[in-house]
């Protein structure tokens, strides 16, 4: 575990924003670290705060956010090897901006259209930042960008480093974005929900596009997304919010064969399962909370059918599943009783399993539907009216 | 759902929408289109951006002039130029619900007028207090409160937006409800809620949909039958088993591999089929429509379509 460097580490992230209706708290205490080479995906509902998560991290957040407590150090290497730390909060934007932004961290925005620049052609775009950052000379920059371009997969680069933004199709677009991104080399590369504007078989080939670059440069990637099929395709770590707080953290097999977190659950449940034909889709009740209102306890309990009465009262702690992967939520409390997930997603979890070619807990059918009876029996008599130990 | 001895709701044959752009150029965004819908079934138009889906769904409820083809609606024709009676029917008979409930929704009007616009102009109630029961009702149907018809739309969330979005489609009692993309722009737990309330709502009403949509999943799941179209071209259509289990066309298939799945030891190691039109060789303006089975129509050439063939077998096999 040692041996991994870590780039980022945020710790006890709290952020409110001040509006004309009062003070937002929008992140209530988030930790999340990112090793070199990995791919940490935040996934959840919008309004969950995961983009504004990144924001502080880039230190891009916007004039009417207030920090109330937490650090986000970011770790990256000169190009002589050299480590050097900085603290992302102590640092005024200007410095941000030429070390920080573009440099070591670069960003992709959800729609191409709107974070590409209209009156600009593309080249001009890639070699912005190289020019701006690295005093590179313009040939050299052209030279590196037609580059790029190949390495994102548009054909015939030299042609198209004069074309505008409007005269490419979506899919180029977001191309071109990630060219961008990568122009300066950078250590991190944030993704903020880059193929939710775009086509399910776009989507794909931005996704391989992705993941192929990470591997030959070695960089670390963030990837803010809601679709969990999407998560599946790219990451190694995942971290599920809810309401600013991250509640289930571990590695993408934790989270996606084991969930502990109920709102996990429900994720994973809604999403349409297209080897079965039920005639109705799971759905978790209800809407995000508004966090202009805090509320005592637990976030989710108003939406949650698990919800015991300790989560009217007290924010859950994380509580500890294995070394890796960590749940909020007071079912996971050695004096809870004892809940288990719906029988409808634990049996798609097993099939999923089986097709994985993971051993699933080696039960016949049989035993599965005997368990799958039980469990129903249970879910009904842990309702809200049941009592935890507290 | 009964479909066969049965008259078809919505009748478009050989639909055609161009759009002139200059005099050299006309963009053909709809090319010789042609479904059924049958009353009560859900029929379900996937294809990427730009492949006409949304323009056929204008076209069908008149926001265009089609360029060429026959709509028959409850067996009146709508495709020429509508008469008075005509074009009641179909401005009560056919609604729309539209994808960015923030943008179609009048952000000046209390939801009841949003709702109650529709039975205003088409004079459908008697006195006050009967519209006001109308719309008390159309709110209780969707999962709203009474008391949110004195509001406005920006006191809502995006999903019971939506919610209104499907009251004002719902409350003129109409036969066919055009939904596009109206799931798009939720987020996953509330596509859900929205997708599990229009199945609700066709189970109490007998409403017809014609679902527009990039989503293969949330299709598979709400639809009877299913278009592919492509180009503006109607490649592949058939039930949603025939479409899931026995894809034909190349065009399909790759769709159909780039649903993502919530399996990550298998997604990592599964690379979507590519497929490009241009590089592919096949010619859309060719094709003819070839019978596979049932309901299930592909559109090729006679040569393209024993090539498909095979390669679907080879993978059953």
């Amino acid at each position: 575990m040692d041996t991994r460097e870590k780039i980022l580490d945020i710790k006890n992230l709290d952020i409110s924003f001040k509006t004309t209706a009062g003070y937002v708290h929008a992140i209530r205490g988030i930790d999340l670290e990112l090793h070199k080479g990995e791919t940490v995906a935040i996934v959840g509902e919008s309004g969950s705060g995961k983009s504004v998560t990144m924001r502080a991290a880039m230190g891009i957040l916007a004039k009417n956010a207030v920090v109330n407590s937490g650090t986000i150090n970011f770790t990256y290497r000169h190009d002589d090897g050299s480590e050097e730390k900085v603290e992302i909060l102590t640092k005024d934007k200007k410095w941000i901006r030429t070390h920080i932004n573009g440099k070591r961290m670069a960003m992709v925005f959800q729609d191409p259209m709107t974070s590409l620049d209209p009156t600009m052609n593309i080249g001009n775009q890639i070699m912005e930042g190289m020019i701006w950052h690295f005093h590179m000379p313009k040939e050299e920059a052209h030279k590196k960008a037609v580059k790029l371009l190949e390495e994102v997969g548009i054909n015939d680069a030299e042609a198209r480093m004069k074309n505008y933004p409007h005269q490419l199709s979506g899919g180029m677009r977001q191309r071109v974005v990630i060219a961008i991104a990568l122009a300066c080399n950078p250590d991190l590369l944030i993704c903020d929900e880059p193929t939710t504007a775009l086509d399910v078989t776009i989507q794909a080939k931005i996704l391989e596009l992705i993941s192929r670059i990470q591997k030959e440069r070695g960089i670390s990637v963030i990837y803010i997304t809601h679709d969990l099929g999407v998560v599946a395709k790219i990451a190694d770590f995942v971290n599920v919010m809810y309401a600013g707080k991250i509640v289930e953290k571990g590695t993408i097999n934790e989270i996606f064969y084991d969930p502990k977190h109920p709102y996990t659950w429900g994720l994973l449940s809604a999403m349409p399962d297209l080897e079965t034909d039920d005639p109705r889709l799971y759905t978790i009740p209800g809407s995000p909370p508004n966090l202009l209102h805090e509320k005592q306890g637990d976030a989710f309990a108003p939406r949650n059918k698990y919800a015991l009465l300790v989560d009217d009262k007290a924010q859950p702690p994380m509580f500890k599943v294995t070394e890796t992967h960590y749940a909020a939520t007071w079912l996971l409390d050695p004096r809870a009783p004892k809940v288990e997930m719906p029988p409808e997603l634990k049996a798609r979890l097993e099939r999923t399993k089986k097709s994985a070619g993971i051993l699933g807990t080696g039960n016949s059918p049989e035993a599965l539907a005997a368990r799958a009876e039980s469990e129903a029996k249970t879910g009904a008599a842990a309702d809200r009216t049941e009592r935890s130990g507290d | 759902m009964g479909r066969t001895g049965n008259e078809p709701l919505l009748k478009v044959e050989g639909l055609k929408q161009y759009f002139k752009v200059n005099r050299n150029f006309t963009v053909k965004a709809v090319d010789d289109v042609s479904f059924e819908i049958y009353p009560g079934e859900t029929y379900g138009l996937v294809g990427e951006s730009g492949s006409g889906k949304s323009t056929i769904g204008r076209a069908i409820i008149r926001l265009y002039d089609p360029t060429d083809g026959k709509i028959t609606f409850k067996g009146t024709d709508i495709s020429g130029k509508l008469n008075v009676k005509g074009n009641h029917m179909l401005r009560t008979q056919m609604q729309m619900i539209f994808q960015d409930p923030m943008a179609s929704l009048n952000p000046r009007k209390k939801v009841e007028d949003i709702i109650g616009e529709g039975l205003d102009i088409n004079h459908m109630y008697g006195s006050r207090a009967e519209r006001a029961e109308m719309i008390r009702n159309i709110l209780k149907k969707v999962g709203l409160a009474p008391e949110h018809a004195g509001r406005y739309p920006h006191q809502f969330s995006g999903g019971q937006r939506q919610r209104v979005g499907i009251a004002r489609a719902l409350v003129m009692n109409p036969s066919l409800i055009i939904a596009d993309e109206c799931i798009s722009a939720l987020d996953v737990s509330i596509q859900a809620q929205v997708v599990n309330l229009m199945k609700d709502i066709q189970d109490e009403t007998g409403t017809a949909y014609l679902f527009i949509a990039h989503d293969l999943s949330m299709v598979k799941y709400i639809s009877d039958r299913i278009g592919v179209l492509h180009l503006g071209h109607l490649l592949e259509t058939g039930t949603t088993d025939e479409i899931f289990s026995h894809p034909i066309h190349p065009y399909t298939r790759s769709l159909l591999s780039a649903i993502p799945s919530p399996n990550p030891v298998v997604e990592k190691k599964r690379v979507a089929e590519t497929y490009d039109y241009a590089s592919s060789g096949i010619d859309y303006n060719k094709g003819t429509s070839h019978h596979v089975e049932g309901t299930h129509y592909v559109r090729c050439t006679d040569e393209e379509y024993a090539r498909f063939l095979k390669a679907a077998e080879k993978e059953v096999s």
